[in-house]
């Protein structure tokens, strides 16, 4: 647990030596590990090209096109594409009115605002009529460096709560460019967490194809199970690699679609013996993947060891990220390190 | 205007049997927000007769115009309101509020043919509105969307959202509808929390507004013309001072709050008192 910024206040913080300093970034290309290919904007594009043939898409947005790649939309169809300035509350009432109207709207803020600021309006105007509302949020969990302010630390919690909403949470460009068409040709809402500009892709080396509702295994192996979604997948699948050298086999269960939870799949790689299981979010450890793998476990009388990797609960330091990363534990060194102390290795 | 509707029967006898509806609501329920419907009646009866182009057989019919509910606890007086325009049938009044009816005590869009929206968490009908003005202007419609509000909704930070979008967006086919009785939960709402002066808000915000007695069936009918058709490619917005229990004195006179309280032996003399009033 790390020391929290509230402990006192305006007390001084030990300065950190200036040739180790790292610039606050909100840079998503360095969730992934370094030399990774990247894809610009990849949730842009596929909206853009799917809007092609599917004419009744718009984009709306709360003055934050440019930082959800939804200006990728705009640009291409600019007759599509409605800003709504900055007022979430508005954005997410409006998109309810134009899926009324029959429009697929895909509205984008960040996750902080739409979880926090827009709740009641997604709640009733979108939830409860089960209007096929997409919201797609950058700066999920901790995708930033700029404080509580802007990470979503809590938005799955909150959104899980919501009945007819549907989560879902991609791993890297390609799992996030498939999601498109298929929330768009879901009849409801849906959340996703966006990873926006430059991001990682991994997924091409596996055989993978993003299905709603499906949890996919990426790599087998008899030691560990991790399940995760987002970024984390990213991040298993190196766990995997590296530990493989330690002849430590890994299984990654990669869970998109973190509601409705693919239930079954969870219970079928649990039941095998004798694996370690760890559930891996960029969230906190409240209310999330790690939460409803826990509980769908212990309502079918699944029982393996069961660790969790995710964000603590608290209100989160500003900074660099990788170093947030490694100080929360959701870097690959800090998952390396808690598997192998699970592991007694 | 309707060409289904009976032409024969004047507005201000439609207001009145929406009143006479809503207290037969009240009565099978022993409370609701009749001083509302009371007070609206004339602005719904303008509204559905007047106004609303509309099939009562067809509720989700394309070409029609959207009337949203705001105030989801003013649900009483638009099913009189689509009772009255046949939208609903009449033996389902007396359902109102029991289990599974169609007619809950607040309005839901899933539950009632003519419910466009659910309303009833403040300040979410305007923005919805404004959604809806959209993507009807984006399908080349000639349908205008009404959204029926009330003084205490003006609160509502997402109220003024909506209105800032409406002139944004130059939304000529969008009219909203204030019923301002100056009376919310805790008191009158110019006490509560003042929207006053509330028509120079609204043309501040680029809105065509006209402020009316809303309870003065002439001036309500001119105002939705002259909102129908404005010349300028802006929003519209009617306010309509109304009274609370319009139509039947002795509960006017009472001591206004935002749940009228009827004793259970009152039903029965506001129905009298209603039928001294009906008009022809």
């Amino acid at each position: 647990m790390s020391m929290s910024r509230r402990s006192s206040k305006w007390e001084p913080r030990k300065p950190v030596p200036a040739e180790e300093r790292q610039l606050t970034s909100a840079m998503i290309a360095s969730l992934g590990a370094e030399g990774l290919p990247t894809v610009s904007a990849p949730f842009g594009h596929a909206l853009a090209e799917l809007a092609n043939e599917q004419k009744n898409i718009v984009g709306l947005t709360a003055d934050l096109a440019k930082y959800t790649d939804l200006h990728v939309f705009a640009q291409k169809h600019p007759e599509r594409f409605y800003q709504m300035g900055m007022a979430e509350q508005l954005l997410f009432s409006a998109a309810a009115g134009m899926a009324k109207e029959g429009f697929i709207p895909f509205a984008t803020t960040y996750s902080v605002f739409a979880s926090r600021r827009a709740y009641d309006f997604i709640c009733m105007a979108i939830a409860e009529d089960n209007l096929p509302v997409k919201i797609v949020c950058g700066l999920p969990g901790l995708t930033t460096g700029y404080g509580p302010s802007h990470q979503a630390t809590e938005d799955v919690a909150i959104f899980r709560g919501m009945p007819n909403m549907t989560i879902v949470d991609p791993c890297d460009a390609i799992d996030t460019a498939q999601a498109v068409p298929v929330i768009a040709a879901h009849d409801g809402p849906v959340y996703m967490r966006l990873l926006r500009g430059k991001v990682p892709s991994v997924l091409q080396d596996y055989d993978y194809k993003f299905e709603l509702g499906k949890a996919k295994n990426l790599t087998e192996g008899n030691d560990v199970l991790i399940i995760s979604s987002g970024f984390m997948t990213m991040r298993a699948l190196e766990v995997a690699n590296t530990l493989k050298a330690d002849n430590i086999g890994v299984s990654v269960l990669h869970t998109p679609t973190i509601k409705p939870l693919d239930t079954e799949t969870i219970i079928k790689e649990c039941s095998k013996k004798g694996r370690l299981v760890v559930v891996a979010e960029n969230h906190t450890e409240i209310g999330g993947l790690g939460e409803a793998v826990a509980m769908t476990l212990m309502k079918n009388q699944v029982f393996p060891v069961l660790k969790q990797i995710a964000l603590p609960d608290e209100f989160l330091d500003a900074g660099a990220l990788p170093v947030l990363h490694d100080q929360y534990g959701i870097s690959v060194s800090a998952m390396l390190t808690k598997i192998k102390m699970w592991l007694n290795k | 205007m309707n060409p289904e509707t009976n032409q024969q029967i004047s507005l201000a006898r439609r207001a009145w049997n929406i009143r006479r509806k809503s207290v037969l609501m009240g009565a099978v329920q022993g409370q609701g927000y009749v001083g509302q419907a009371l007070g609206v009646s004339d602005v719904l009866a303008a509204s559905y007769f007047h106004a609303l182009k509309f099939r009562p057989e067809d509720p989700e019919w394309e070409g029609r115009d959207r009337f949203l509910l705001s105030i989801g606890h003013y649900a009483i007086a638009l099913y009189a309101a689509l009772l009255e325009a046949e939208v609903l049938p009449e033996y389902e009044l007396e359902t109102y509020g029991t289990d599974n009816s169609r007619l809950p005590m607040s309005g839901m869009a899933s539950y009632t043919p003519g419910m466009e929206i659910t309303g009833g968490s403040l300040g979410h009908g305007l923005g919805i509105a404004v959604g809806m003005a959209l993507g009807l202007k984006a399908k080349h419609s000639d349908s205008f969307v009404y959204n029926l509000m009330s003084d205490g909704e003006l609160g509502e930070g997402s109220t003024w959202e909506a209105a800032m979008s409406g002139a944004h967006h130059k939304l000529d086919n969008l009219i909203c509808i204030i019923d301002f009785n100056n009376q919310q939960a805790d008191g009158p709402s110019t006490e509560t929390l003042s929207s006053e002066p509330l028509d120079k808000k609204w043309e501040a915000f680029g809105w065509f507004t006209q402020r009316i007695d809303g309870n003065d069936m002439d001036a309500v009918v001119e105002a939705f013309d002259k909102a129908r058709n404005h010349d300028q490619p802006v929003p519209r917005v009617i306010i309509c001072n109304t009274k609370m229990c319009k139509g039947i004195p002795f509960l006017e006179e009472r001591e206004i709050t935002h749940f009228v309280r009827v004793e259970a032996d009152e039903w029965e003399k506001a129905l009298n008192v209603l039928e001294e009033g009906k008009p022809a």
